[in-house]
């Protein structure tokens, strides 16, 4: 059964290809129409700590409201071309544009680890996420509506160290979405998590994705984490873009569906050949 | 210590008449023993009077007005020489753990100042202030100084970066970042500054008291020796003994109000 499916898998995908394009414009086109999402576009970027040459001049445009992953060795620059895009860090050359009138609410970054306030109750945690805003009379309301969209509204006046992994790191994204950024940036924000509890966490990110329609950038090093979210892979390698790869699959994906399997199987064999090289 | 207090914490949280009872049983049990072996002779009352004669002694002293008085002196001395030592401790400790100028300036200053025994400026004191009250609060002050500078000192420095990374992300103004960061993370260290600085108060005073004083406890006991009262030497020093607990516990239960969020306070 399962050599049947592998085999017939380049006939199915280009089949799928073809019939794949059209949905997904239609589910594009579910999301509102003028994305709150910004086109982030970057020219020749270059990064080094010392003698050591983490980004080797990128050049990469987004549109807005786009997914895209980008996964790579450790070491290979993602994390530092995250927070270049966060504006953590300063870049050696280049430049990262966002579009004019960007205010500092827009952009927002979770991490890996939740990094909540553990002396503070969960709402307000949320609301440290909104920024300038923090005083202002709806300051509560919106967190509430925040703790909502992640379905943990009964914790709000819990503190985080009663919470599990899965929960702390679902506050944290309440915490970024509160202030409805427009760009979203994921440093393996799920690495931390097991299995199961990383799944639902994945589909709680594809839904608050299409709901607010931010442009998401993911960095990750779980290639099935990748194909699953993202509109477009991008592989990095020795501080470049190694490949730019289109997800077209249909959403809500299926998960382990052959098309997606297929496209984990040959990024992943572009990374491990990149391994066998050096 | 106190760390293995916070941690034992919960469990008399959830317990707490009984616990409250359990941490009395083994003074109690010795005051008992002490009772039966001055009764029976075993110990002779010239060298420890009976604890019942402690308490008679002591009912004397507060109709005389002589205990309260003193103990009120004493009192008033250990929080005015804290509450300045403290002060100035939580500032230096807040300047160099914020400032890199101001812990470069100072720093290796006050660490040399350390070093030095407080207690062995007691002479040079009396010269300045002779036995005055000021020289008393110093002494108690500069004791207290350096736990709290130190811990304070340690706690502003450990705090989780990823923590103030998060927070300027989050657009915190520097008075934002430190309040809502900063000085939540170092405050159980602050703590463990204070307790020990309860600690060594209670110790400068007694001494200071001890060797230059015309009130207090310190002078109390001492005015006992000369006149043989082994009774009234021997209340000054459980006087200590529960002083020192009562300042112990007040700040355990600032501990528990304001770390609530620590699990090691929580009620579960």
């Amino acid at each position: 059964m399962q050599t049947a499916l592998r085999t017939s898998l380049p006939d199915t995908e280009l089949a799928t290809r073809a019939n794949f394009a059209p949905h997904a414009r239609v589910v594009r086109e579910e999301r509102p129409v003028q994305t709150s999402g910004l086109p982030l576009s970057i020219r020749g970027l270059r990064k080094s700590y010392g003698d050591n040459e983490v980004l080797r001049g990128i050049d990469l445009h987004i549109p807005a409201g786009q997914f895209v992953a980008i996964v790579g060795k450790s070491g290979c620059g993602k994390s530092t071309l995250l927070r270049l895009i966060a504006g953590l860090e300063k870049s050696d050359a280049g430049s990262i544009s966002l579009g004019d009138a960007v205010k500092p609410e827009d952009i927002r970054v979770m991490f890996q680890e939740p990094r909540l306030l553990p002396w503070a109750r969960v709402l307000s945690n949320v609301e440290v996420g909104l920024g300038r805003d923090r005083a202002s009379s709806d300051a509560h309301s919106r967190a509430e509506k925040a703790l909502t969209e992640v379905g943990l509204t009964d914790k709000r006046d819990q503190w985080p160290s009663v919470l599990s992994g899965g929960q702390k790191q679902r506050v944290a994204l309440a915490r970024a979405l509160v202030s409805r950024p427009r760009v979203l940036a994921f440093d393996e924000p799920l690495g931390a998590l097991d299995a199961l509890t990383r799944i639902s966490m994945q589909r709680l990110l594809e839904r608050v994705w299409r709901d607010q329609g931010f442009t998401a950038i993911l960095v990750t090093h779980d290639v099935a984490e990748a194909v699953a979210l993202a509109d477009r892979v991008l592989v990095i390698e020795e501080g470049r873009i190694a490949h730019d790869v289109v997800v077209n699959a249909d959403r809500p994906r299926e998960r382990g569906s052959a098309e997606l399997a297929g496209l984990e199987g040959s990024i992943l064999s572009h990374l491990l050949s990149a391994d066998d090289r050096t | 210590m106190s760390l293995i207090d916070s941690v034992s914490l919960p469990r008399g949280l959830r317990l707490p008449r009984v616990d409250g009872l359990i941490q009395w049983i083994v003074p109690l049990a010795i005051i008992a023993i002490w009772q039966v072996a001055s009764v029976t002779g075993f110990v002779p009352t010239r060298v420890l009077p009976a604890p019942s004669d402690v308490l008679l002694a002591g009912w004397k002293l507060l109709l005389s007005g002589e205990l309260v008085r003193n103990i009120w002196v004493s009192f008033w001395r250990a929080s005015i020489g804290f509450l300045i030592g403290g002060s100035i401790g939580f500032a230096f400790g807040l300047a160099n753990g914020l400032s890199q100028l101001s812990s470069k300036l100072t720093d290796t200053t006050l660490q040399m100042v350390r070093n030095v025994p407080h207690l062995a400026l007691i002479p040079l004191v009396i010269l300045w202030f002779g036995i005055d009250e000021s020289a008393k609060l110093f002494l108690v002050a500069l004791g207290v100084f350096f736990p709290i500078y130190l811990n304070t000192l340690h706690g502003i420095r450990t705090v989780d970066p990823q923590l103030i990374e998060m927070g300027r992300i989050y657009g915190m103004t520097d008075g934002e970042l430190f309040r809502r960061v900063i000085f939540p993370g170092a405050l159980p260290s602050i703590f463990v500054g204070i307790r020990f600085a309860l600690g060594i108060m209670w110790l400068t005073l007694i001494v200071a008291e001890t060797i230059a004083a015309s009130s207090g406890l310190g002078y109390m006991a001492m005015q006992a020796r000369e006149f043989m009262l082994i009774d009234v030497v021997v209340l000054s020093i459980l006087i200590y003994a529960l002083l020192g607990k009562l300042a112990d516990s007040a700040s355990r239960v600032l501990e528990r109000l304001t770390l609530s969020w620590h699990p090691a306070f929580q009620k579960r």
